[in-house]
């Protein structure tokens, strides 16, 4: 293969105030810059970029292209100031317009695929979110485009690896597409950091503000002091074992905060009402990553260990020894959680005395 | 309100309970042999379908079932029928079909049969994509409500309360729509055995690709696939304290 000749040329052609930008992890592969041309989609609330939006810039700067990043909504453009500054952004483009306030599909998609169109990019990466996941395979149909959904690595322009099976399997596919639309795990890719370069400020160049018939009505977000589940560093979850709501709440939120941990939850807890929806770890919720994974009364079926497997260190507390759970934890405790729980708590929090 | 024409997609696959192997030329995952079943988020849309009409007799006329991959899949067209749909359409040809292109399949589904609300899984729990509907939303210029938690039709809309990062959100979207299942919905019911004997009689039309216009064609090539790196367990240990001092050691705490 001709990789070493190409790296030779890229790097030959590379500026040198993109080198001085490029990400702290030298890149896999380093195609030809000048045909690419990277789109990178943020979310934004309140008016930051979202957290699960940091690893998209990092990943949309792997193409080794000029990565371009697009916000949309009331406030967009107050926020691209913050975008500008991640590490790798050339150029930010924002349509501030009320209508894309609540990512509803109807509108958005429409208006990525007439900036996608107008500004040639070959690349459009966004995360696998319930944003990104809503938004872009409708903008990739009205591109005739095949999406490649829940990215972990991007080995050149063209091929792309992504888990299948609930993360049983590893698939590598390559794209044929001409334009890549790709969504990726967000604990895949390292956050892109802020930077005191900054990249130029655009308005989007096109805004079709197509019809929407859809209509948003309300929101119920579970506010919490907690760190995001999704980019905590520590996480705590429960599952079965912890048998009423009460003892989730008694046992596991005084847990997470002897850590500074984020809560999660295993399907079981979810189904039975110990924990909110949106704390679900696995194949059909959250996919975590932290540095510590403490699972306690969770049995581990393979839906629940889809989400967190990937975890640096796995801590498993069950009372059952042959729990699948302990053949994947760094360190299990055999015991009973409701007197193992506490007891840790209560030691953790000695210690930071 | 608007008499529905529920367009439910199935996809056959893998029973969610059994671990896939991966084959032994790296290319695939072994399906020969091992049992297969209707994909868990597809149940949901045909609960949830039959539930519509249930709730009201008269609000849905037809509840269609279709499935596109192998001949095989019939069985479990019928199993969706034993759960109360009306009827179901085959194309039986091809495997792991992409998700654009089952898209554009279901988009003439609709047009021929007239449709007017499709009721699809979030994703598949095989190839994990999570694609499908929106991609016939966009296609059908239709709106879009995924991952729905709970669907309530009022006159000529439908209002989903749909599972987001976070929490949850509301959403009215005028019919025809297209709506996602996500899996706090329902509980899906047990096809009974009268049920299942009159799903016999239903019937399946069995249709191949010739009979869409839609050319077949993969944009995505699959070059390997592997299984992921193993993890082992680290062992145990027998005290609180040994479970803190380990994590240390890990440098977890």
């Amino acid at each position: 293969m001709s990789i070493c000749v190409a790296q030779t040329r890229a790097s030959l052609l590379r500026l040198p105030h993109q080198s001085a930008r490029s990400t702290v992890r030298s890149r896999p592969f380093t195609p030809s810059p000048r045909l690419l041309n990277t789109l990178a989609v943020l979310e934004h609330k309140d008016g930051k970029v979202s957290s699960q939006s940091f690893p998209v810039v990092t990943a949309a700067s792997r193409f080794g292209g000029p990565v371009t990043v697009f916000l949309a909504g009331s406030g967009s453009k107050e926020v691209s100031e913050q975008a500008a500054k991640l590490n790798g952004v050339e150029k930010v483009i924002y349509a501030s317009n009320s209508a894309y306030d609540k990512g509803l599909p109807e509108n958005f998609a429409p208006l990525l695929v007439e900036n996608i169109k107008r500004g040639h990019f070959t690349h459009v990466v966004g995360s696998h979110s319930a944003f990104g996941k809503n938004i872009l395979p409708r903008a990739s149909a009205l591109l005739d485009i095949q999406q490649i959904s829940d990215c972990i690595e991007i080995k050149d322009e063209n091929t792309f690896v992504r888990p299948i099976y609930a993360g049983n399997a590893i698939a590598t596919v390559r794209s044929t597409d001409t334009i890549k639309i790709v969504t990726i795990r967000g604990t895949a890719f390292p956050p892109a950091e802020e930077t005191s370069d900054t990249a130029t400020i655009e308005e989007a160049p096109i805004d079709p503000n197509a019809e929407c018939t859809t209509v948003w009505v309300s929101e119920n977000l579970t506010r919490s002091e907690r760190p995001d589940l999704g980019t905590a560093p520590k996480v705590v979850s429960g599952g079965r074992g912890l048998k009423d709501k009460k003892n989730f709440d008694r046992l596991m939120l005084p847990l997470a905060d002897a850590l500074g941990a984020a809560i999660g939850a295993s399907r079981a807890a979810v189904d039975s009402g110990f924990a909110d929806n949106s704390l679900q770890v696995g194949q059909t919720g959250k996919v975590v990553a932290p540095q510590l994974y403490l699972a306690a009364g969770i049995s581990g079926a393979i839906q629940h260990l889809a989400g967190m497997k990937d975890s640096k260190v796995i801590a498993a507390i069950n009372k059952d020894p042959d729990a699948p759970i302990f053949q994947v934890a760094d360190v299990g405790l055999v015991a009973d959680l409701f007197q193992a729980v506490p007891e840790l708590t209560e030691k953790l929090n000695a210690e930071k005395k | 309100m608007t008499s529905l024409r529920i367009l439910v997609p199935i996809k056959q696959v893998i029973d969610y309970a059994i671990k896939p192997r991966v084959n032994a030329t790296r290319t695939a995952v072994v399906t020969s042999g091992v049992k297969m079943s209707m994909n868990p988020f597809d149940e949901l849309s045909i609960e949830e379908s039959v539930r519509l009409r249930e709730r009201n007799r008269d609000a849905v006329r037809d509840i269609l079932a279709f499935s596109a991959g192998p001949a095989k899949a019939a069985d479990t067209l019928r199993t969706a029928m034993a759960m109360g749909a009306d009827r179901a359409l085959l194309q039986g040809e091809g495997s792991d079909l992409e998700p654009l292109f089952v898209a554009k399949l279901l988009r003439e589904v609709v047009h021929k049969e007239g449709c007017n609300m499709v009721i699809c899984g979030k994703q598949s729990i095989d190839d994990d994509s999570g694609q499908t509907g929106q991609m016939l939303a966009g296609l059908l210029g239709w709106g879009q409500a995924t991952q729905a938690a709970k669907v309530d039709v009022q006159g000529s809309e439908v209002v989903v309360t749909k599972e987001v990062d976070g929490g949850e959100e509301v959403v009215r979207v005028k019919l025809p729509a297209v709506v996602t299942t996500d899996l706090r919905l329902n509980e899906p019911r047990y096809a009974t055995l009268p049920n299942i004997m009159k799903a016999k009689k239903k019937p399946i039309e069995k249709k191949t690709l010739a009979d869409f216009s839609v050319e077949f064609g993969k944009r995505l090539e699959t070059l390997k696939v592997v299984e992921p790196p193993p993890r082992q367990g680290g062992g145990k240990v027998d005290s609180v304290d040994g479970l803190i001092s380990r994590l240390k050691e890990l440098g977890a705490i």
